[in-house]
């Protein structure tokens, strides 16, 4: 448990005192989605009508943005070696670097989300349908995110590829979250039935990412 | 009187091992039998497969032919019981930049399960005056001091195997009787070393492994 812990403050700490890395994802986020009023025209209806889905879409390309961070630095210094060769389970591991990247990542995202949803004109019921859409995504974005990484450590270009592997698998999770806040959005109702969807992809990912995760993680070290 | 702290019947072997990598077979054949208080030191040039040797003896990687036992049984027959009682430390350092000597060696303390304060780990190398330096000002040298510093630490459970790779490279002279002087402890007190470096290592009873170069040899 100490171990877990450990691991958690020092990838935090370190993504604290390299926060521009942070506000980058965040910038990233913000600006590319001012970009589509810019491209699309100013009409305030269909402006509400895509900006759930550009949010989201946002959000995922965002969060992929940061992934090459996840394991290539502890692959490059040999901190990984150490991390196998711990007592910790190296699912444990997994899981606690998922849980890092998505407070270092995720989090920022949804607080940012609102900002972004103003500038689209979402509408007022669906911004807490989008939130917890977001909150629900996100973390499921962190854990794919993770396995993608893992597998593609060491090899040449590997953040393209990673971005391939990752966004087909993100596609139900896009789905789900629009139609979640196009419920709330359009007065439908139902906005549940869709959130708990997503919060089971959610615990289907917290529950198998780490093993996956973990094999490629053995495989990349030998 | 030197405490042992570790079993008296320790025993080490790596029979008839073969390791390739890519298309390359590094080496093949290979026996070594290590024992409670011994040293195995790994020559040979660079390339020829001693860090290939040290990854396999840690579990990282696996022989492409014939297995490593511990007191007879595979090591990957209980895989977790091998990863608590060896300590590896490979050519990469393993050190984050963004962090302080200090902080850099917390984490590897609280990762192994170390409780007791650092203090005296940090003086084994004299690090202790940089402990608030972030790693990134360190020199080459530094840097594989404070690598060196987890030798020091004293987990509950202290790891009877240390395979260490080119651990005197850019280290001055000092600071090489220090990690002698560790060794030297450690296989006193019952411990077992394996070493792969292109140093001779004064004053260190070992016994030595040339990998042989076989470039020639390429795996079909």
């Amino acid at each position: 448990m100490s171990a877990a812990l450990a691991l958690l403050s020092r990838d935090l700490r370190l993504g604290l005192r390299q926060s521009v890395d942070v506000v980058i994802v965040v910038l990233f986020f913000l600006v590319a989605g001012i970009l589509f009023p810019f491209a699309i025209g100013p009409e305030p209806r269909i402006l509400a009508q895509i900006a759930a889905g550009v949010i989201l879409v946002m959000a995922a390309l965002s969060a992929l943005l940061s992934l090459d961070r996840l394991y290539q630095p502890d692959f490059e210094d040999g901190s990984l070696d150490g991390l196998v060769l711990a007592p910790l389970p190296l699912e444990i591991v997994a899981l606690v670097k998922a849980l890092a990247h998505w407070l270092s990542t995720g989090l920022p995202l949804i607080v940012a989300a609102p900002v972004l949803g103003l500038m689209l004109n979402l509408p007022g019921p669906a911004y807490l349908p989008m939130l917890a859409a977001l909150a629900l995504a996100t973390p499921i974005l962190s854990l794919l995110g993770g396995l993608g990484a893992a597998l593609t450590l060491g090899s040449r270009r590997g953040g393209v590829l990673l971005t391939l592997i990752i966004l087909p698998l993100y596609v139900p999770v896009l789905i789900f979250a629009v139609a979640a806040v196009d419920a709330a959005r359009l007065g439908f109702g139902g906005q549940e039935t869709f959130l708990l969807l997503l919060a089971a992809m959610a615990l289907t990912c917290l529950a198998l990412t780490p093993w996956a995760t973990a094999a490629a993680l053995r495989q990349a070290v030998s | 009187m030197v405490e042992r702290k570790f079993s008296e019947d320790a025993l080490f072997e790596g029979r008839r091992l073969a390791c390739q990598r890519g298309e390359r077979l590094l080496f093949q054949d290979l026996d070594f039998v290590l024992r409670t208080g011994q040293a195995l030191i790994l020559e040979g040039a660079n390339g020829s497969g001693k860090s290939s040797l040290l990854r396999l003896a840690a579990g990282l990687a696996r022989p492409a032919f014939g297995g490593l036992f511990w007191g007879g049984a595979p090591i990957g027959k209980d895989a977790e019981a091998h990863r608590r009682r060896l300590l590896y430390l490979g050519h990469a350092d393993g050190l984050k930049a963004g962090l302080t000597v200090y902080e850099n060696l917390d984490f590897w303390a609280r990762l192994t399960g170390v409780t007791t304060p650092l203090d005296d780990a940090l003086d084994s190398f004299d690090m202790a005056p940089l402990a608030d330096l972030p790693a990134r000002f360190l020199s080459a040298g530094q840097r594989r001091r404070l690598a060196l510093t987890r030798l020091s630490l004293r987990p509950a459970q202290p790891p009877v195997l240390w395979l260490l790779d080119e651990p005197t490279t850019a280290l001055d002279a000092a600071a090489q009787a220090t990690l002698l002087a560790l060794i030297r402890r450690h296989l006193v007190e019952g411990g077992l070393a394996m070493l792969a470096s292109h140093d001779p290592l004064p004053g260190l009873d070992a016994q030595r492994l040339r990998i042989e170069d076989d470039h020639a040899e390429a795996a079909v």
